[in-house]
């Protein structure tokens, strides 16, 4: 069983700030960390390797200091990474991301199932997974807070529902995106480390991939960001209190007040 | 300070780290309140292969010396001294195979301790045979090519838990020191059983218990070394395990000064964090340089130890001696700038202080340990002349 885990290296959560001048996120400074989600993901590909046997393989699109979130992938038992990082990619939404991994993902070549977190916490879209999906013409079930079985060409898993779950089986190969729900990741181990702090990190480029131009980065990207802000803080509410008869009077006073009622 | 470390000890200490921030630290009250094992909390250790650090890689561990050790226990100990025990008193417990053990004893037990799927203890200490180990009357009488064990061993860290223990016993009670004999036990051996589990004032969630052998029959292939070198076997083992017990120590320090110098920039007194008041601040510069101190003298003993040098008996002994002490003062202090809420078991210094109270008593209490350095000097002066 091939599996390639998509990650992407995002600003650790406590830490983000949004720069009033440019109102975009302040990456310097900022620790970086493996999206939390896509750690779900790594640890479910690991779990499945050491149950039925395989390889796990590390894909991320980034920058070259994205490497350090793919070795700690394989600190805790991933076998081998793979970046795809060009300044043709810079300035990718969703779609070019999408279509940038899928090319990552053919030249891979051999693989029967794709795992990738439910989201990323800085962009939170969750559209990049189904959209590998949809690039490399594979099913897939997002939300998958379990897999029930898994053999060769076979997945039956659960995906999570706001009320219950959804069993659903699939033919291999396909893609899975999971949630939190689905296992609770391993630390690294310390002959995991130092194996990562060996391993190789092959680095694919645009022309690698032979990928589209007009396909990747910001030209390959249908979505155009018009601007960003943060929203004003709420203002806190009107608290009205008292005996609960003396509670109604002042509502309603305050609400003919304001002429809604 | 720069102790110049190699990477794979920064990793060694990045990891620890990690294992007692994400996963000891939610659980250390509970384990305190309950004195339950911390048998989740060792398998997370065990995946993490902090058990083979020490042990060599033909037997299944990391290939590294003491100093790994000690840099492991020390930030474990730092968010919990009594879940990082689990790691060192195993290797107390193992020490004993790793310098006397013949290959074959080697190969049959290193192997599951590194690996962390099974845990070692060791016992020494009796009832009426602590300081003064020549009182041991625990027997081991020959009988073939076996020996009937018989006897309690007392305070056996790890014990019940452990699945591996090396004992001291006396073969030849006329001989005194010189009669004594280790041997490697087994849990399940018939004759093999434990005693009551002790209700301790801190390292709770280690487990503390006596080592009953009824006519426990043992194979004479279990001795470690030969018959009658047991005190020698016990008196090596604790020159090794003693920068174990005073990394114990040394991190209890550490977390006692880092959660007392958080609080004292939060606390705000007279309209200021209290920090800002001398005779706070001066504590705490305290505590800081004694920590630093015992810190380079644990280290440099670890040091000398994996260097090889015969000798480390005095180093060894002040190492503990001091950083144990340090230990007890520092978390005293912890307690003093917490100031009331110190005194709570809802904020997490008192538990340090009682968990310090140890390191100054068991393996050797610092009154035998400056015994010890007493005799090394003494020796030195002689050899002089």
């Amino acid at each position: 069983m091939n599996i390639v885990v998509c990650i992407k290296q995002v600003p650790g959560t406590t830490d983000v700030k949004i720069s009033e001048k440019t109102n975009t996120l302040v990456r310097e400074g900022v620790e970086s960390i493996i999206n939390p989600f896509d750690v779900y993901a790594i640890e479910e590909a690991i779990r499945i390797k050491e149950k039925v046997g395989g390889k796990v393989t590390i894909l991320s699109m980034g920058p070259p200091q994205a490497k350090e979130a793919i070795k700690e992938a394989i600190a805790m038992g991933a076998d081998e990474g793979i970046l795809l990082s060009d300044r043709a990619f810079a300035g990718s939404d969703t779609w070019a991301t999408g279509y940038t991994l899928s090319m990552g993902i053919k030249k891979i070549s051999s693989f029967d199932l794709i795992i990738c977190g439910k989201q990323a916490i800085d962009g939170d879209t969750a559209q990049v997974g189904p959209g590998v999906a949809e690039a490399l013409g594979l099913p897939f079930v997002a939300y998958v807070r379990k897999v029930e079985e898994i053999k060769e060409g076979y997945i039956r898993c659960e995906r999570m529902m706001e009320e219950g779950y959804e069993v659903i089986e699939m033919s291999l190969p396909a893609l899975i995106t999971v949630v939190k729900e689905i296992n609770e990741p391993r630390l690294p181990s310390l002959k995991g480390m130092m194996r990562a702090k060996k391993a190789e990190i092959a680095t694919w480029t645009a022309q690698d991939l032979s990928a589209e131009p007009a396909n990747i980065g910001l030209t390959g990207s249908p979505t155009q960001v018009v601007k960003i802000f943060s929203p004003p803080a709420r203002p806190g509410g009107e608290m009205i209190l008292g005996e609960i008869g003396e509670q109604a009077e002042k509502l309603v006073a305050r609400l003919r007040e304001l002429k809604i009622v | 300070m720069e102790y110049f470390l190699t990477d794979e000890q920064k990793m060694i200490i990045e990891l620890a780290h990690k294992i007692a921030v994400e996963k000891i630290a939610p659980v250390t009250e509970k384990y305190d309140e309950s004195g339950e094992f911390p048998w989740d909390i060792v398998k997370v250790m065990s995946d993490a292969d902090l058990f083979g650090l020490y042990i060599p890689e033909a037997y299944g561990g990391m290939g590294g010396g003491v100093m790994e050790l000690v840099i492991a226990v020390e930030e474990l100990s730092r968010i919990c001294g009594g879940i990082s025990l689990s790691l060192a008193a195993t290797a107390l417990g193992t020490f004993p195979i790793l310098l006397f053990g013949t290959e074959e004893q080697k190969k049959k037990y290193l192997p599951p301790l590194a690996k962390g799927t099974k845990l070692a203890a060791f016992g020494l200490t009796e009832a009426n045979a602590g300081s003064d180990a020549s009182g041991i009357e625990t027997t081991a009488k020959k009988d073939g090519d076996y020996y009937i064990l018989n006897g309690t061993k007392q305070w056996i860290t790890n014990g019940g838990e452990a699945d591996t223990y090396t004992i001291i016993a006396m073969t030849d009670k006329k001989k005194g020191a010189r009669g004594a004999t280790a041997f490697i036990l087994e849990k399940g051996m018939p004759g093999f059983s434990f005693g009551k589990k002790e209700n301790k004032m801190g390292i709770r969630a280690s487990a503390t218990r006596e080592l009953v052998f009824s006519d426990c029959k043992v194979h004479k292939n279990q001795i470690l070394g030969r018959e009658g070198m047991g005190f020698i076997v016990a008196m090596k083992t604790l020159d090794q395990s003693r920068p174990g017990v005073a990394a114990q120590a040394l991190g209890i320090a550490q977390g006692a000064f880092d959660k007392a110098i958080e609080y004292a920039r939060q606390r705000v007194q007279f309209g200021k964090p209290i920090i800002s008041f001398q005779a706070v601040s001066h504590m705490l510069a305290d505590m800081a340089t004694q920590t630093e101190a015992a810190r380079a003298l644990v280290y440099e003993c670890s040091r000398l130890i994996d260097s090889g040098a015969k000798d480390v008996s005095k180093l060894s002994a002040m190492a503990k001696v001091f950083a144990s002490d340090v230990a007890m003062k520092v978390t005293i202090d912890a307690v003093q700038v917490f100031g009331g809420y110190g005194y709570m078991k809802e904020y997490p210094v008192e538990k340090m202080m009682r968990d310090a109270k140890i390191t100054q008593i068991y393996e050797g209490t610092n009154q035998i340990q400056r015994n010890v350095i007493a005799q090394e000097l003494i020796k030195e002066q002689a050899s002089k002349k």
